[in-house]
């Protein structure tokens, strides 16, 4: 601790003296003991402690001039470490991660996007064609389409109706007038509150809780396979805006990657039913063998290589009974994550992904169009 | 200066981590990550150092929600502080300087994740404010805070008296939060 080089008066700290030091004060400039002096004298000077908050306020803003997102790892790790040591009453269900890594993701590119970028065009593919929406849009249909899990969960609806384009289209009329960060807090802060209730519920039920059906209009899934369902389409979706914008994106964590895949797997089945219903798949007609036999349910081995490294036994009937560990699948699919990801999102063409296909190959050829067939508006 | 929606949102974090709820924790890790490894980096200039104090800082907040005071100023507020006592404090140690003062103190300024958008446009409105400042003002500004200097070292970095010193820090400061009040304040 070094001295004060001026002369300092007796009393040492008077009202003047240390209305003076506010400014070092609050830059964190003062010496041990003179910052010692300053904090009692402001715990009983209105004014000086007026002073006090105002310029610690400024101080703080010297800082907020740091773009930089800290690593994507370090986040598991101050969670981590913060839990060990006071464990938490309400956990997060593990279902939910992967949605909340996605929306930090999204919502961390969406903190970057300048006033023209929200005016730039984002191209949304699926199976059955393209829609062009500005980010704001694609914000709407996001909430929309995440509305239907918040309201599985009891949170308010943020739009009407129960067909999802419709949704989302009603959902982006009544926004046309808020501003793209308007639209940018609604959708968050429904995220947010969608992973506080899936906690609370978690909690309050344990694992029943994941287990509630939410209901897509068409269709409906439970909440754990929902929460997926919802990460995927804020990834690809976010990919979507990167791209208008000339941004760089990239996929999720391996972990995740692997409970999404594990999502397109547990739901091909019905997509080649689909396929089948539309005549553009190699016609079966299985019969109530057991696997392996010729007439019997047959299975296509899917190897997902690269990020979400991991391997799937998809039965082709979805009427079939789900083929045990040990079946002889008919083909195996050999291909890479992010690929087989985005095919599941129609941004990619099943007759020109690359991959590696061995035995069956009108088998495989079908689980690839079935895949894309799993992409929606 | 503060309104009422990040008042609000204060508050419920605040009874969120106070309850034990994870979700809160990750919530406020997302929405002060960038501040406070950000502002230990600007400080230590090394990652590891930036990355430990960000550990510490959250894990602070997660034992001890009850020591945020609304009163005394924002979540925002009370968490770079947080952060820029423990950096300096590290960076003084490891450089063998004086201490600087113990725990203690807040502000008053806007934050929550509705206003962020408003934290964004003050960040931006400070950036300007910053670089206009008269250059001695900015130099001492930098350097302590940044820096972690004691104001008797800035001055004699600056070839300055204390007194000078403790002056240009105080006037820098008022200046800033003027403009910030102007616009916070229609």
């Amino acid at each position: 601790m070094t001295a004060a080089p001026e002369p300092v008066p007796e009393p040492a700290y008077d009202h003047e003296l240390l209305r003076g030091l506010i400014g070092a004060w609050a830059l964190d400039a003062c010496p041990a003991e003179e910052a010692a002096q300053v904090e009692h004298h402001l715990a009983g000077c209105p004014s000086c402690a007026e002073e006090a908050n105002r310029l610690r306020d400024a101080a703080g803003w010297l800082s907020a001039d740091e773009p930089l997102d800290p690593e994507p790892n370090l986040r598991g790790s101050v969670l981590t470490r913060a839990l060990a040591l006071r464990p938490p009453q309400v956990r997060v269900p593990d279902y939910a991660a992967a949605y909340i890594a996605e929306t930090a993701r999204l919502d961390s590119l969406l903190r970057d996007l300048g006033e023209l970028d929200w005016l730039e065009s984002a191209e949304l593919r699926w199976h059955g064609g393209t829609e062009h929406r500005r980010p704001a849009g694609v914000l709407c249909h996001l909430t929309a389409v995440d509305g239907v899990l918040a309201l599985a969960l009891g949170l308010p609806d943020p739009s009407r109706g129960s067909d999802l384009v419709e949704r989302s289209d009603w959902l982006r009329d009544t926004s046309q007038r808020r501003s793209p960060e308007a639209v940018r807090a609604m959708w968050r802060a429904q995220t947010r509150a969608i992973v506080e209730q899936a906690a609370l519920a978690a909690a309050a039920a344990g694992p029943a809780a994941g287990d509630v059906e939410v209901d897509y209009g068409a269709f409906s899934i439970p909440v754990r396979d929902s929460f997926l369902d919802r990460a995927f389409e804020c990834w690809i979706h976010a990919e979507d805006i990167a791209e208008a914008v000339g941004y760089p994106y990239g996929p999720p964590r391996g972990v995740h990657m692997r409970q999404l895949i594990g999502l397109a797997a547990r739901l091909l089945p019905l997509a080649l039913m689909g396929l089948r219903a539309a005549g553009l798949a190699s016609l079966t007609s299985w019969r109530d063998l057991s696997y392996g036999d010729p007439r019997g349910p047959r299975a296509v081995k899917l190897i997902i290589e690269g990020r979400g490294e991991s391997e799937w036994l998809i039965p082709l009937e979805a009427d079939a009974p789900a083929p045990p560990p040990d079946t002889e699948p008919v083909a195996t699919l050999a291909v890479d994550g992010v690929e087989f990801c985005f095919l599941a999102a129609a941004h990619r063409d099943p007759d020109r992904l690359p991959c590696g296909i061995t035995g069956d190959r009108a088998a495989a050829r079908d689980l690839l169009h079935a895949t894309r067939l799993l992409s929606r508006p | 200066m503060a309104t009422s929606a990040p008042l609000r949102w204060d508050r419920q974090i605040q009874r969120r981590l106070a309850r034990g709820e994870e979700s809160a924790l990750g919530e406020l890790y997302d929405q002060f990550a960038p501040l406070v490894h950000g502002l230990a980096h600007r400080v230590l200039s090394d990652s590891d150092a930036a990355e430990q104090i960000t550990r510490e800082v959250f894990s602070h907040v997660w034992e001890h929600p009850a020591e945020f005071d609304p009163a005394h100023g924002s979540m925002r507020s009370w968490i770079g502080t947080l952060t820029h006592r423990r950096s300096v404090e590290r960076l003084r140690r490891e450089h063998g300087l004086p201490t600087g003062p113990e725990q203690f103190g807040e502000a008053v300024e806007p934050s929550s994740l509705e206003e962020e958008v408003l934290a964004a446009a003050t960040a931006a409105r400070v950036q300007y404010v910053v670089a206009s400042l008269p250059q001695v003002l900015r130099e001492t500004l930098v350097l302590t805070y940044f820096g972690g200097r004691t104001y008797q070292q800035a001055a004699k970095e600056l070839g300055v008296s204390a007194a000078t010193a403790k002056h240009r820090m105080r006037l820098g400061l008022q200046l800033l939060a003027s403009a910030l009040a102007s616009e916070t304040t229609p």
